[in-house]
């Protein structure tokens, strides 16, 4: 393998951005954060709620009103088209398919008031200042926001690890004097009574989770979205994971919305677009025991009012500090700069619907993946994210072992900071406020309070080493591909560089699922890998082999165990592919099982998807 | 002055037909004009033609390195205000008030920082001649008058690309045709072409100069000696037919002696391109031209009963002059648009028409250009456009503004300064968005008025108003004046173009915003120092789509290489076209500028097929110019 050859093609490809990513991890420029709360705690709620609200918009527009929002896309020529389509399909009155469109549209349009915002930015004005120590934010990526609005149509896709998410990003913008966006929201928020209204005056649109087939609801759907975001009315935001993560990782990214906010620009209907990805990291989430147990099987509550309400008791606890950093905005032209012949739209009337051709597909998809990869690189990370990988290295030790020791104070420590001086060298982004402040906190997993039987207490514990893996995954993309590269390595029969990167292909597709690798870049991600370890001399590479450094077995052991709780989950799911979790539980009594991870409904989700990918499992309807 | 027998012969022919224009054609449309004889001439410097206007040496009247006649041009006199040379033009020896704060405001340019072009045409630094000694032998048997002088050499190399004319300034030269002869009828050119395919001599046509296509850039790889064939000495109107309401031309006139010669007679073709002063009808045909008055008139391919050609296999032309024919794919189409690939074309039977009884300008305000837009879409679909009709966007429109000459009477800019009030401040346009529509009707006064009014009922739909003949005109005479400006800007370090496209209507708001947006971005990329001018307008209406021109010019003090920078721009520009559903010309061309599109534009067996029939024509590429494929 030639390092230099496809950094030589993304070179040549003008893809500029992302090799210099691939050569310089270290040099990566980041903005300084401001907390937004320290104002709020030092000047009134109510005059900030009722301050005057001036946002600049897309090419200085005026603002629209949500009745004519609707009625320019009752009256779009792609909603006619599908409108007669369906009616001529089901020999139903066009009349009648019309009022369908009207309903749907009524049930999904947002009615964004300025009052509800106000209303909005008074309480979580005093909400957020109760629950977290500070939220703070990159006043120059706000900037950078502030002009992409003012000179394309912009699209937010914030990371969505929270509830929280959304409305935090309206209040940083409302705070910043930004135009407020519009937010694809799931149709459960609707169930909940007053408060699905509330969101929608706050600017929500709710969709429905799937409605494959229904061409109506697609075009209706579609043909609003876009309407607002051609028009440059509102930043249009949503999320590109889908739904939250309840792992702390990145999931694979969702392309249904994405293809939509680019079509106007493929289509030649805006000049450019610009996409904002926003990375929004949390010391401690509000949902962190929801999703444990939600991960172990236990279901996940239905949206509701009175839910909501009872979970106030959130408000006497502390969930530290939220950094969110706006990323430079992202040109969807300069992205499909010399991957889309945009001249395929020219023989067909452009506001027929068609099935976006494989070239588009292929484009969304891999935009996808780097704007995932962009959100992944602007996370912030808390020393809790590294204490919780030690930690939870030495617990599987331990584990292994049969003992339950925990770890003395002072190696954690030394450890911490090893770890923080790779991190760093790995270009992580890592906010690291000072060892004494850290190591105040906890140092190793609890214990189970009351047992009452085992199975309870292997719940009670796997909630434990789930939260903590969870808080070990937000970093795990600093390391993902050096990571598959040390377990390559020690697969690999040999030192042989085909070798290793037969296995690290082998690894790197297996987990594609499970991590945000783009399909068909495993070359440019195993010269990443290489490069990387190299480059902080855990590494040589000579014409033909890969050899570990005497100082490097450290990184790579560190590294190799890092996966070891996932490749297990994939192993256990080979063996047992026709059981069902339950059995799972059963399986972890005699010690069998090192990683009480293997539990997580998500790993096993993600290995079974991967299996049935590779041909391994077959899914037969009973 | 005259020079011999056959020159006294066509003088007395012209004085005929001028008599018979007078008398408004009541001579016997059959033997309205006689057939001029033909026969070479004397190699001697061709005498003044009464009546017509491209002399053999053309320098004599036009400039070698820039637009148009010697004695036109802008410049900034004395006290610094701008001004327009000349006798020729409504505008030439007016003083134009606005136009140095124009080109100062919208540029940065500045009357301190001067480009001058090198004076004079140096023969030194021309490549010496490459001749064909049997060729020259034979053709000098035939009488027909050649020249291997430098300045007519070079005069042929170029067409009036920003690229040609910038290296002429600089007096730089590429490769130039070796010689260059001026057949004086049909049956010169036949021996002419004989005489290259027997000697393996390199031919390209040159008809009025005025491509924008590098069309008439000589291949610098031609090794063979190259000959410019000029055709501007086959001049004559050879008939007029007034039973069919047909002329048999000669294919070499230049657009202005058609239309003048024909309205002596009571007639016109009313094929008007912008080019009309230079561009010959020969160029017509073989770049597919299209007329500002082709909403009554039509296109070239509509106008166009007869062609005549001449190629390396003989002649081609139909046998009859029969309207329409069903025989086979029409083999005018394989000539119309061949771009001086396939041979020359010599005659041309066209479509005339009694010249219009009545002619009105007018023009429309619109509050913006999308208004604007939709007006001539409306008008478009009701099949109601005027001879012409011409959407400029804002930026154009204080461009417009900016040449208005100076008014002499308080009166009249006292009026000027009402309008201005009552659209900005009592319509409420924005005179930052505000767009202009000029307008040319024509035909029987009723029908004129009748016309007119249904137009402006239609634009007031569309919240325009209108805005008076005065604007409208002057809008149109701007047409012949802009590539004069085009020099005066190179005087002081901008430069600029015109491109052109057609587009279905749903995409013109699209074309016009993305291309725009492009040029700005692709200029800040490439390190342009200054904002430049990103204009357009909707020039022609269609059924189903409407002609778009761009025009696009920079500052380029500070760039090392502008013409290079001009080009990538200019390419980003057409690649933004295209992918925004547009073509890749709508009558400019393609010539070599816009080649590599082809492939894409016609398929690969577009491309194939009309690489058969060039092979067929032609297959030792005598006329090797390289245009198209």
């Amino acid at each position: 393998f030639n390092l230099l050859l496809p950094i030589i093609t993304l070179l040549r490809r003008g893809d500029l951005s992302c090799s210099s990513v691939v050569l310089n991890p270290m040099l990566k420029k980041r903005d300084d954060f401001e907390d937004m709360l320290e104002e709020r705690r030092n000047s009134s709620d109510l005059r900030y709620a009722l301050r005057c609200y001036t946002p600049v918009l897309y090419k200085g527009l005026a603002p629209c009103k949500a009745s004519m929002l609707k009625s320019m896309v009752l009256q779009s020529d792609q909603l006619h088209h599908v409108i007669g389509q369906v009616s001529r399909e089901t020999g139903r009155a066009a009349d009648d398919v019309q009022e369908e469109a009207s309903a749907i549209l009524e049930e999904m349009a947002h009615c964004l008031q300025l009052s509800t915002v106000r209303f909005f930015a008074f309480t979580l004005s005093k909400v957020f200042k109760t629950l977290f120590r500070s939220i703070c934010v990159n006043e120059e990526g706000i900037q950078r926001l502030q002009q992409a609005i003012q000179e394309h149509p912009v699209v937010l896709l914030p990371s969505h690890r929270s509830y929280m998410d959304f409305l935090l990003m309206s209040y940083i913008l409302y705070t910043y004097d930004i135009a407020l966006p519009v937010i694809a929201a799931g149709m459960d928020f609707m169930g909940m009574k007053f408060v699905g209204e509330m969101l929608r005056m706050s600017g929500a649109f709710f969709i429905r989770r799937s409605f494959g087939g229904d061409k109506l609801y697609w075009s209706v759907f579609s043909e609003y979205v876009k309407t607002m975001l051609k028009n440059g009315f509102a930043p249009v935001e949503f999320f590109l994971e889908g739904t939250r993560s309840r792992t702390s990782k990145s999931l694979t990214p969702k392309l249904g919305l994405l293809n939509i906010v680019m079509d106007p620009y493929l289509k030649g209907e805006v000049y450019d677009i610009n996409v904002v990805p926003v990375s929004i990291s949390y010391e401690r989430i509000l949902e962190e025991a929801l999703y444990a147990r939600e991960m172990l099987g236990v279901p996940k509550p239905k949206e509701s009012t009175s839910g909501l309400f009872k979970a106030r008791k959130v408000l006497s606890e502390d969930y530290g500090s939220i950094h969110v950093y706006f990323g430079q905005p992202v040109s969807v032209r300069s992205l499909a700069q010399g991957r889309v012949n945009r001249c395929q739209f020219n023989l067909v009337p452009r506001h027929i619907p068609r099935r976006p051709s494989e070239e588009i597909q292929s484009f969304v998809n891999d935009s996808a993946y780097r704007l995932v990869r962009a959100q992944e690189e602007n996370m912030v990370l808390k020393p809790w994210v590294l204490l919780a990988s030690l930690l939870l290295q030495n617990h599987h030790q331990d584990q292994t072992a049969g003992q339950k020791r925990g770890m003395v104070l002072e190696e954690l420590t030394a450890q911490a900071v090893w770890l923080r001086d790779m991190f760093r060298e790995y270009g992580a982004f890592l906010h690291w406020p000072g060892m004494n402040t850290v190591l105040s906190g906890q140092v190793k997993p609890g214990e189970p309070h009351s047992t009452v039987t085992p199975e309870e207490e292997l719940l009670s514990q796997a909630v434990i080493v789930l939260s903590c893996a969870s808080y070990r995954n937000q970093g795990l993309h600093v390391f993902l591909r050096p990571a598959l590269l040390a377990s390559a390595i020690n697969a690999a029969s040999s030192n042989l560089k085909q070798e290793v990167f037969n296995s690290f292909s082998f690894l790197r597709n297996m987990f594609s699922n499970e991590f945000i690798l783009c399909p068909g870049a495993t070359v440019q991600d195993f010269e990443e890998a290489c490069y990387l370890l190299v480059k902080t001399g855990a590494l040589q590479v000579t014409q033909q082999e890969l050899l570990v450094t005497e100082r490097g077995q450290r990184t790579v052991a560190f590294l190799t165990s890092m996966l070891d709780p996932f490749l297990q989950g994939y192993q256990v799911r080979e063996t047992l592919y026709k059981m069902f979790s339950p059995c799972l539980v059963r399986l972890c009594f005699p010690g069998r099982l090192r990683y009480t991870e293997v539990l997580s409904s998500d790993l096993q989700k993600n290995s079974l998807a991967a299996l049935l990918r590779l041909g391994a499992v077959q899914k037969i309807k009973a | 002055m005259l020079g011999n027998t056959s020159d006294r012969q066509r003088i007395a022919q012209q004085r005929l037909r001028i008599i018979a224009g007078h008398l408004q054609g009541p001579v016997d449309g059959d033997s309205a004009i006689l057939a001029a004889e033909c026969k070479a001439q004397g190699s001697k410097t061709d005498v003044c033609r009464e009546g017509k206007t491209v002399p053999r040496r053309r320098q004599e009247i036009m400039k070698w390195n820039g637009w148009g006649y010697s004695d036109s041009k802008f410049l900034f006199n004395k006290k610094g205000q701008a001004e327009f040379t000349g006798k020729r033009y409504r505008l030439s020896g007016m003083i134009i008030p606005g136009l140095k704060d124009w080109m100062e405001g919208t540029f940065g340019a500045n009357l301190q920082h001067k480009t001058p072009a090198t004076p004079l045409l140096t023969s030194s630094a021309v490549q010496p001649a490459t001749l064909n000694k049997a060729f020259l032998e034979e053709l000098k048997s035939t009488g027909i008058p050649f020249s291997h002088d430098a300045e007519d050499r070079v005069f042929r190399a170029h067409g009036h690309c920003l690229h040609e004319i910038f290296a002429l300034r600089e007096g730089k030269f590429g490769r130039v045709p070796d010689m260059v002869v001026w057949p004086n009828c049909h049956n010169d050119v036949v021996k002419i072409v004989e005489l290259a395919c027997k000697h393996n001599v390199c031919v390209i046509p040159y008809g009025g100069g005025t491509s924008v296509s590098s069309a008439l850039e000589c291949p610098p790889e031609e090794t063979r000696s190259i000959v410019s064939l000029d055709t501007s000495q086959m001049n004559r109107i050879l008939w007029i037919d007034e039973k069919n309401l047909t002329a048999h031309v000669e294919a070499g006139i230049v657009g202005q002696d058609l239309e003048r010669l024909l309205n002596e007679s009571g007639y016109c073709t009313g094929h008007e391109p912008d080019s009309m002063e230079f561009s010959s009808l020969g160029g017509w045909v073989a770049t597919r031209a299209s007329g500002m008055k082709k909403n009554i008139y039509g296109n070239i391919e509509d106008l166009v009963i007869h062609i005549r050609m001449v190629t390396p296999r003989g002649v081609i032309e139909k046998s009859c002059q029969g309207p329409r024919m069903s025989t086979g794919p029409d083999i005018h189409h394989f000539i119309m648009g061949s771009e001086g690939t396939l041979g020359v074309v010599t005659e041309v039977t066209m479509k005339i028409r009694p010249m219009p009884e009545y002619q009105k300008y007018g023009s429309v305000v619109f509050p913006n250009f999308e208004q604007g837009v939709a007006c001539l879409r409306e008008v478009a679909k009701q099949r109601c456009a005027p001879a012409s009709i011409r959407l400029m966007d804002n930026e154009q429109f204080k461009f417009g503004h900016a040449l208005k000459p100076q008014v002499s009477s308080i009166f009249t800019s006292f009026l000027d300064g009402l309008k201005t009030f009552y659209i900005t401040k009592f319509k409420g346009f924005d005179p930052n968005r505000l767009c202009v529509a000029t307008l040319l009707f024509e035909g029987d006064r009723e029908k004129v008025l009748q016309h007119e009014k249904q137009v402006y009922d239609i634009a007031a739909k569309f919240g325009g108003l209108a805005a008076g003949e005065d604007n409208g005109q002057r809008g149109y005479m701007l047409t012949f004046v802009i590539a004069y400006l085009r020099d005066l800007g190179m005087d002081y370090y901008v430069i600029g173009e015109s491109f052109e496209t057609s587009v279905p209507w749903d995409r013109v708001l699209d074309i016009c915003r993305n291309v725009k947006a492009r040029i700005i971005q692709e200029c800040k990329d490439k390190g342009v120092q200054f904002p430049p001018l990103s204009t357009c307008r909707v020039t022609q209406t269609y059924d189903t789509g409407a002609c778009v021109y761009f025009y696009f010019a920079f500052n380029y003090r500070g760039l090392s290489d502008p013409v290079h920078v001009y080009e990538q721009v200019e390419h980003a520009a057409r690649e933004e076209i295209l992918a925004n559903g547009g073509s890749l010309s709508h009558h400019h061309g393609v010539g070599k500028l816009r080649k590599e599109w082809m492939r894409d534009t016609v398929s690969n067996v577009g491309v194939g097929m009309l690489k058969s029939v060039k092979d067929y024509v032609d297959p030792d590429n005598i006329f090797g110019n390289r245009n198209l494929l």
